[in-house]
């Protein structure tokens, strides 16, 4: 596996999706046979309204959530079927980021940070906290990379909104991921943080070569930073292309109604 | 309609209030009848009770006494941190193991059965069934309270589990975390503090419950101040007594200061 | 770096940050507690007598008991189900005692209430020592004063439960919000108005909730009370085992186990409906 973000890396790096259904009750599907291929570079955004499945999509992908049918394709396993130390092996390789930050709240900041190189340390280390010195040098930088230097032996119960998401991308960078999901990661900022925070996400990874498929509410945002837009209705791909190609007819296709435009 | 009625109380009579207060007086002294609890007993009593306190005072602490104070005394600290110790290492797994949020159902049904027997019977009881099995003595006391303990502690444990943050969790599991990092480093840190303080007040419970195994032959100061008691040496028996008071405000201070280290 | 899944190396010529977890001070203050822990757990274990042979013995010892308890002599079921009503009553009653006996020593105690150091500590001792003394020797004394029987029990029960219903009440008193308190005292009303209209509203679902709780301990504790001469179903057990007859001890113990987890089901079903 190679470190530069070349056109070999990028494949290795892309997502395929086959007919992924999921059904939380059994007959009332919430994601109706998504088909979709997500390239190993650059930003993708998923837009769509709220309870459309963007958040189940994602979380299928490193299966937090576990799809009834389809495959998820990366790397070249089906991640829909892996268990055990299999799939523990492949979330290694893929980052997350929370709309609720889900940092550990009783831990501190490099802590957690930290916590992103939990598949690669032995739990006898992580007991008495003994990482790698490369771990903690490279965790010094992702904070300094965010602006958190200072912050390293902070509680994530005394940081702000805004610090506990930029916590949130760096322990998803630590993994040294080959794709990040982010999920709703401005959802619970103020719009200034949003941005912030994106451009962030954007920086980190596209500095790395790593894609990001981010599930985001603000058109605006999905707009400015994603290389190509997904819109989500009704539990299928209601749009799929670049962000100069999302007319308002679209917009209205994937959310209904219009009067939300003016 | 007489001006009384349409006066509005601010705080109308709460007549179902009243019957049950009623209720509960005439309860009181048909169970007292039951009881054989007279108020002739009460008055005899009292005269014997005076007695008995004039027995009791002032409390001996001879030398002979103290020795024999101060040795039940240690085994019973020594009855309580073993059992404490003991069943706290038994009660983290069985906590865990009893937590719904963590572990699948049957294996949950199975580790609550247990917790909730080990709760079911007084530790007086459990101390009679094991001073039977291994025979007199201390030991019956420590298996005894670590029984309590389990019950007790892992009850909490589970409790406390059970009211975490799963999102905390899912963020470190999505890490690709193997089990056990996500317990050290997801589920510990939002537990610990809670921890300390069941751990610490099932010494403070494990140290007053040994003064009382040795009542029916598990050892310690319980055993000190029954056959104290036996032989009406009752001078004794309030050295004894204060000595437990004390022992135990002491334990309040030194547990208070712990708690600070694991804030 | 040779392994794919290392992290790519800092900026060469840079100091290698490094983290530890606790500050020097924090790592002294655990260090002491553990050591201790280990002390103590040491010393104990290498004091505390254990005869090898009794303990091998154990496992057949539990068996044969069991094996003797079975089946029950239902012979002795009189004398049960007298010692069984004499228990709950002498639960029920040691509860209401003790709730009278803890409303005082818990105003004393809250400090809200009584803004006096000496008052509040007096209190606090006061309750102390009643948790202290274990509800057995509270037992012992009382049996030495009035006689065996359900008196000592009751009074046993009662002296026992007063600092745990005390140190609740008062820690429930002392959340009480102040805004309803100082309203009330505004507008001049007399103390002991001020304690049932402003107080009492809002301590009453704690107050309610530590009754039934302690209700529940109480119907355990009273059960073994008899083994001192306190009344009770314990007085049937301490008579059976005093005799070894094992199947009227079997017969005893599981009405105990009936009667407690009848006791569980009724106090979570009425604390799941009045107090919520």
């Amino acid at each position: 596996m190679n470190m530069q973000p070349d056109a070999a890396a990028a494949a290795d790096r892309s997502l395929v999706i086959r007919n992924l259904t999921k059904e939380y009750r059994a007959g009332q599907p919430v994601l109706k046979g998504i088909s979709v291929t997500i390239e190993g570079r650059g930003v993708t955004a998923i837009i769509g309204p709220s309870g459309t499945g963007k958040s189940t999509l994602i979380r299928c992908i490193n299966r937090l959530v576990d799809p009834t049918a389809g495959e998820i394709l990366f790397q070249g396993s089906d991640l829909a079927k892996l268990s055990g130390v299999e799939l523990r092996q492949a979330r290694r390789r893929i980052g997350m980021v929370f709309q609720e930050y889900n940092l550990v709240e009783r831990l501190s900041v490099i802590e957690n940070l930290l916590c992103g190189r939990l598949g690669y340390v032995p739990w006898w280390r992580t007991l008495t906290r003994r990482f790698p010195d490369e771990d903690v040098a490279h965790a010094f930088e992702l904070l300094d990379a965010v602006g958190l230097g200072d912050f390293a032996t902070r509680r994530a119960d005394a940081l702000s909104g805004g610090q506990r998401q930029r916590v949130g991308i760096a322990r998803a960078i630590m993994q040294n991921p080959d794709v990040i999901l982010a999920d709703e990661p401005t959802s619970s900022l103020d719009p200034k943080t949003s941005v912030e925070i994106m451009e962030i996400l954007d920086r980190l990874a596209g500095e790395r070569g790593i894609p990001v498929v981010v599930n985001i509410h603000n058109v605006d945002l999905a707009k400015r930073f994603a290389s190509r837009i997904i819109g989500m209705a009704r539990g299928t791909i209601a749009f799929d292309g670049p962000p100069d190609a999302l007319t308002e007819a679209h917009l209205i296709d994937i959310y209904g109604g219009e009067g939300w435009l003016e | 309609m007489t001006p009384a009625r349409t006066r509005r109380d601010a705080f109308p009579v709460n007549w179902t209030a009243r019957a049950l207060w009623l209720a509960l007086v005439v309860y009181c002294v048909y169970a007292a009848q039951i009881l054989q609890i007279t108020w002739s007993r009460f008055v005899i009593g009292m005269d014997q009770g005076a007695t008995f306190l004039a027995r009791m005072w002032p409390p001996n602490f001879g030398p002979q006494k103290l020795d024999l104070i101060i040795q039940g005394m240690l085994e019973s600290l020594q009855i309580a941190f073993l059992s404490t110790a003991a069943g706290i290492l038994l009660a983290l797994p069985l906590g865990l193991l009893a937590a719904r949020n963590l572990m699948p159902s049957p294996v949950c049904w199975g580790a609550r059965g247990l917790i909730a027997l080990c709760r079911t019977f007084h530790p007086v009881i459990v101390s009679i069934l094991f001073v039977k099995a291994v025979g007199f003595g201390a030991l019956a006391g420590v298996l005894a309270l670590v029984v309590a303990t389990l019950g007790f502690v892992g009850k909490l444990f589970a409790e406390a589990i059970e009211e975490i943050s799963m999102k905390q969790v899912e963020a470190v599991r999505a890490t690709g975390a193997s089990f056990a990092s996500v317990l050290i480093m997801a589920v510990v840190p939002q537990v610990m503090a809670r921890f300390v303080g069941f751990g610490i007040y099932q010494l403070d419970s494990n140290l007053r419950n040994s003064t009382m195994v040795g009542i029916v032959g598990g050892g310690g100061i319980g055993a000190t101040l029954f056959t104290a008691y036996q032989r009406f040496d009752y001078d004794v028996v309030l050295a004894i007594l204060i000595v437990i008071i004390a022992l135990i405000l002491l334990f309040e201070l030194i547990s208070t200061q712990i708690r600070k280290v694991f804030q | 770096m040779s392994s794919p899944n290392s992290l790519p190396a800092g900026p060469a010529g840079k100091e290698v940050r490094r983290w530890t977890r606790f500050t020097p001070a924090e790592r002294v203050g655990r260090s002491l507690v553990y050591l201790a822990a280990v002390i103590a757990i040491i010393w104990s274990v290498k004091t505390i007598e254990v005869i090898p042979e009794f303990l091998y013995d154990a496992p057949a010892q539990t068996l044969d008991l069991f094996a003797r308890m079975w089946p029950f002599d239902w012979a002795f079921w009189p004398k049960v189900v007298d010692g069984l009503i004499e228990t709950l009553h002498t639960a029920t009653l040691g509860t209401i005692l003790s709730i009278i006996l803890a409303v005082p020593i818990a105003l004393l105690a809250a400090r809200n209430i009584t803004r006096s150091v000496a008052l509040n500590s007096i209190a606090h001792v006061l309750l102390v020592s009643s948790r202290s003394v274990n509800s057995l020797i509270w037992a012992l004394l009382f049996v030495a004063i009035f006689g065996p029987g359900a008196l000592a029990g009751t009074l046993a029960i009662a002296f026992r439960s007063i600092g745990f219903v005390g140190k609740l009440l008062a820690e429930a008193i002392e959340e009480a919000q102040k805004g309803p308190i100082e309203a009330l005292t505004a507008a001049g009303a007399p103390p002991f108005a001020i304690l049932t209209k402003g107080y009492w509203p809002q301590v009453e679902p704690s107050f309610w909730s530590v009754a039934l709780f302690r209700w529940d301990i109480n119907v355990r504790e009273s059960a073994v009370l008899g083994l001192v001469g306190a009344g009770g179903i314990g007085v049937a057990l301490d008579a059976a085992i005093n005799n070894l007859y094992w199947d009227q001890a079997g017969l005893v113990l599981a009405t105990i186990f009936a009667v407690i987890v009848a006791t569980e089901i009724v106090t979570s079903s009425i604390r799941s409906r009045i107090i919520q």
